[in-house]
């Protein structure tokens, strides 16, 4: 690992403001992301700034009947507590489909949104990857690209977000809170906060610098059943080959793109009548593979349906 | 850079390179070198440790992030002539070969049925909002952050479930 110096913030106004006036700087959370990949050298901030014990950790009430859910709350207090199981049931199925029970303990809310890619080029620094070093081109467009991207991909970056709390959050049209380093607080949905990689794989969200997430919040439950479903090549602590998230009549895809992916296509047809089957298959007419990622397709357009069945058997019994 | 952290219920002074992990603050500064490094990499969960009652891999985490926090490893467990339930069952089920994976194992079982006390539901839970069961599958799944080379599962199953009873 390369030096860096550490401060621990006190309240989110001086950790933006630090962040703001110190070169190179990061934040830091529950690190069960960022240190491992500071140790393999991928990331080499020259200060952290620990907000990790912020006062942001609560999951609370809103008016209109949703949660705030703090960025510091850990994955595993977010996945326990008994209003997100009893209202926002897909939230915590996602949650505890992702990492261990020890990185669910340490990992936060915030921290969970902004994990990097698992793209096995992106983690060997002997091979070329834009996302890691822009400019030195794609290892995984012509290599061992079974786990990447059907959609939105590019000719710079075919890797996906692993993230499986955010394929949730973004079919329960979540909504994320942040603090620019300004001062100024934002809210915006969780779909606008990745980006595709297009040229600049290295940029993956529209955060500005220095920016710091605050809160995620839920509207309150749509109708509806709710269902998440995720395949891989391990029964547990594995990332995903494809996963979705169903939240009444929408529909979102985890580990095939570069951010988590709103089934927009299918929902439409969901919504004109069209049956699951045909529904994905209208979403998958803009996929595409790179070789040994094609079977994703075939997976994507078996899984869905049975998701969203799956979500309309919870509706009923509602 | 000094940060106090009380570990095994006493508190101890360091002071340490900010890139020092938990772990290397343990076993290299401290010399409590019951907790095992693995892989380094949060993969493995030979370093398991439990700070502040929750387990966590102390290899992904910085000692400087734990100023105040207290932290119990293998040595806080139990010693060799005071060996606590759990470290007793896993000899008695005989439930590791090499060993260098159990006290991870130990320090996430007391975790793990911490966290089954606590209701905290994990991939196998059905109803999320019943009390839940620790039936095997239950356990496998949350005891899937320790890997054991030796393969040594069923009986670390069997060693767990020996004393979940008492201890959950």
């Amino acid at each position: 690992m390369r030096p860096f110096t550490y401060e621990r913030a006190t309240d989110a106004a001086g950790a933006v403001k630090a962040a703001a006036a110190t070169p190179n700087a990061k934040f830091l959370a529950g690190g069960t992301n960022l240190l491992d990949l500071m140790k393999l050298e991928i990331e080499h901030p020259a200060h952290l700034i620990d907000v990790g014990r912020l006062p942001m950790a609560q999951v609370e009430d809103t008016p209109d009947g949703g949660l705030r859910i703090g960025a510091m709350a850990t994955n595993s207090h977010v996945a326990a507590d008994a209003r997100v199981r009893s209202r926002y049931p897909v939230l915590t199925q996602a949650i505890v489909a992702g990492g261990s029970g020890q990185l669910r303990n340490k990992a936060t809310t915030g921290g969970n949104l902004l994990q990097r890619t698992r793209c096995a080029y992106f983690y060997d620094t002997t091979k070329p990857c834009n996302k890691r070093q822009p400019g030195s081109g794609c290892g995984a467009l012509e290599g061992l690209n079974r786990n990447s991207a059907i959609f939105g991909a590019s000719h710079a970056c075919i890797a996906t977000h692993p993230s499986d709390m955010a394929v949730a959050l973004a079919a329960l049209d979540a909504r994320i809170e942040t603090l620019s380093p300004s001062g100024e607080a934002r809210a915006f949905p969780i779909i606008e906060l990745h980006r595709l990689p297009g040229e600049t794989p290295d940029v993956e969200t529209h955060l500005i610098p220095g920016e710091l997430i605050t809160a995620v919040v839920l509207p309150p439950p749509p109708k509806g059943g709710q269902a998440y479903r995720k395949v891989r090549d391990r029964a547990s602590y594995s990332a995903g080959l494809a996963s979705v998230a169903v939240v009444g009549g929408a529909v979102a895809l985890g580990a095939v793109a570069h951010k988590p992916w709103r089934a927009v296509e299918a929902e439409s047809a969901l919504a004109a009548g069209a049956s699951p089957a045909e529904a994905i298959a209208a979403e998958l007419k803009a996929a595409s593979d790179n070789g040994r990622n094609g079977f994703k397709i075939n997976l994507v357009s078996r899984l869905v349906p049975a998701a969203v069945e799956e979500a309309r058997q919870q509706g009923r019994g509602e | 850079m000094k940060t106090t952290i009380t570990v095994n219920g006493e508190a101890r002074e360091l002071d340490v390179d900010p890139r020092t992990t938990l772990l290397d603050a343990l076993r290299e500064t401290l010399g409590l070198t019951g907790t095992k490094k693995g892989c380094d990499h949060g993969q493995c969960g030979a370093c398991t440790v439990l700070v502040n009652g929750v387990r966590i891999n102390s290899c992904l985490s910085l000692a400087v992030m734990h100023d105040g926090d207290a932290v119990t490893t293998i040595e806080g467990v139990g010693t060799v002539g005071k060996l606590s339930a759990i470290q007793q069952a896993f000899l008695t089920e005989d439930a590791f070969q090499c060993g260098y994976c159990t006290p991870g194992q130990i320090c996430s079982a007391l975790g793990m049925l911490q966290e089954v006390a606590d209701n905290w539901p994990s991939q196998e839970t059905g109803d999320l909002t019943a009390q839940i069961r620790l039936t095997d599958d239950e356990l496998r799944e949350r005891m899937s952050g320790n890997i054991c080379r030796c393969s040594a599962y069923p009986q670390i199953v069997a060693a767990i479930k020996s004393v979940a009873g008492e201890l959950a």
